[in-house]
Parts: C-alpha cells; structure tokens; sequence
C-alpha cells in the first residue's frame, strides 16, 4: 500500500467503516510509515479538538427569547393564512 | 464519536404525531419540536456563520421557515434532517449577505486533489490544546475553520462536530454519499495541516 492509498482512506478508517481485511493492510502500513502515522493522529487530534470546541453559550433567557419570538411569528403566519 | 443531544434520538413516532399536529397549524406541537432542535440548530448555526448574532438570526428564521413549508415535508426524511437542511441555507445566506464581495456557495472548492495532500507532517504536542488559553484556542480554531472552503466547513460541522451520519449528511446538503466523503477527508486534512503550525511539537516539548 502506499502512503496516498492510505490517505484515500484515512477517513474511513477514522470512522471504523472498513472491512476487517482494509483495516489489517492500513495498520500494516502504519507500521512503517512514520509519516502516515504523524498524519493519522494528528488527523484524529484535528477531529477531537474541534468536535469538543468551545462555543458560544445558549442561556435559558436567550433560548426563551428566541422562542417566544418564532411562536410569535408563526402565530402570525397562521392567523395570515386563515385570514 | 458525537456529543450530539440526547434529544435527536427521540422516538420518531411521537415526532411524526407532533410534525402532523404542527402542519395543521397547531402551534403547540410545533413549539415542542422547537425545544427538541433548538440547542442542535444554534450549534450549528454557530459553528457555520461563526457568529453570534447570525446564529440567533438563524435559529429564528430556519423554525419560522419550516412552520412555513411544513406541508413541504415528506415525512421520508427525519424531520430533523430536514430541519438542519433549511437551517444550513439560512447560514449561507447570512454569510453572502456579510461578504457579498466573496461569493458564498456550498460548490466553490473543487480544486484539485493536491490540496489536501499534507505538506508539513510534524507530531503535535502532546496536549495541544494547553499550549493556548480558552480565549486563544478559540480564536485559532475559528480563524482555520473560516479559512476552509464552504462546502468541506459544512460537511464537516455536520459530520464532526454535530454526529450527523454520512447519509443524514449527504440529505440535508443535497449532495451525494460519495460527493460527502470526499469533502470531509479533504476538510479533516486541510485542517490538520493548518492547525500544524499552531500544534506542533516543539524544542523542549515533553
């Protein structure tokens, strides 16, 4: 295998959906391809790191805020409609 | 892998009981699908628009939307999936409308395979995260993410950050399975490589 036949399928192999015999030749050239290996995981490090990123808050008076005004407008929209 | 809401996985059948409510006018039902989605929806608004204020817009107009066009719905679909697909358009149109000089569309990319072939192949330290405060982080990781092309940022936010499946995917940005991995294997690498600078290991690293 080489080293972008493995990045081919680098994604998959992230994510566990390959076979059992893609996965035994991947993990075959992961043992002597440091630098496919470096990319590997720094590849899931990159996933893991924005995944658990922080955000901006979602407080509760934002969130009823929010809601009350889309209810208000669907209202709105309704009354509209079966005017 | 996901820290996705408990509340996506709901059972369907009281889902379509609330959607077929919401669709003849019962605003109600309709309010209930709003505190189901609502925190997922400002998420990825967020994640999308990286902005606050564009995200609140976003919640407001993508609910608003689907109340609108709920006689649109299939029912083929999850309604969620269906929702985040209309939330996804809201987020687009407000990133054209705050940078119209740059045209805004999930098919700008399609560049060739090499830019996503890593460059700079360095191991990272070994909590990189540690290297930058909480504010810092923050501000790198949102300027690499802005930096990725819209069509592989928004496979990824789907697909990495907010659990989406490969298929629910594909389904709310109107793209094909293979067409979804592509991106995202493109996304996963191009931000590895510009997230190396920041991460990688230095002299007197541990």
């Amino acid at each position: 295998m080489t080293c972008s036949e493995f990045l081919k399928e680098l994604s998959e192999y992230l994510d566990d959906t390959i076979d059992q015999r893609t996965r035994v030749e991947l993990e075959d050239h992961l043992h002597w391809c440091h630098n496919c290996y470096v990319v590997c995981n720094t590849t899931k490090r990159t996933i893991e790191i924005y995944r658990d990123s922080q955000l901006f808050e979602f407080p509760e008076d934002l969130r009823n805020r929010l809601r009350t005004a889309i209810i208000g407008k669907c209202k709105q929209h309704k009354s509209k409609t079966e005017a | 892998m996901g820290a996705i809401e408990s509340k996506v996985g709901e059972p369907v059948s009281d889902e379509s009981v609330l959607v077929d409510a919401a669709r003849n006018g019962d605003v109600g039902a309709f309010e209930q699908l709003v505190r189901r989605y609502d925190r997922n929806i400002f998420r990825i608004a967020q994640r999308i628009t990286q902005n606050r204020e564009d995200a609140e817009d976003v919640v407001q107009d993508a609910f608003l939307k689907a109340f609108q066009n709920l006689g649109q719905f299939q029912g083929q679909s999850k309604f969620y999936t269906w929702l985040v697909r209309i939330a996804v358009n809201e987020a687009l149109m407000r990133l054209r409308r705050r940078r119209p000089e740059r045209m805004v569309s999930l098919d700008e990319e399609v560049r060739t395979e090499e830019d996503s072939m890593p460059r700079e192949v360095a191991d990272w330290s070994p909590n990189p995260e540690q290297l930058y405060s909480q504010a810092e982080l923050k501000d790198i990781l949102s300027k690499t993410i802005q930096g990725l092309p819209l069509g592989f940022r928004t496979v990824f936010v789907l697909r990495d950050m907010e659990a989406l499946s490969t298929e629910e995917t594909a389904e709310a940005l109107n793209l094909s399975i293979p067409a979804v991995k592509s991106r995202l294997l493109r996304a996963r690498l191009q931000l590895r490589e510009r997230l190396n600078k920041f991460f990688k290991r230095r002299n007197g690293d541990s």
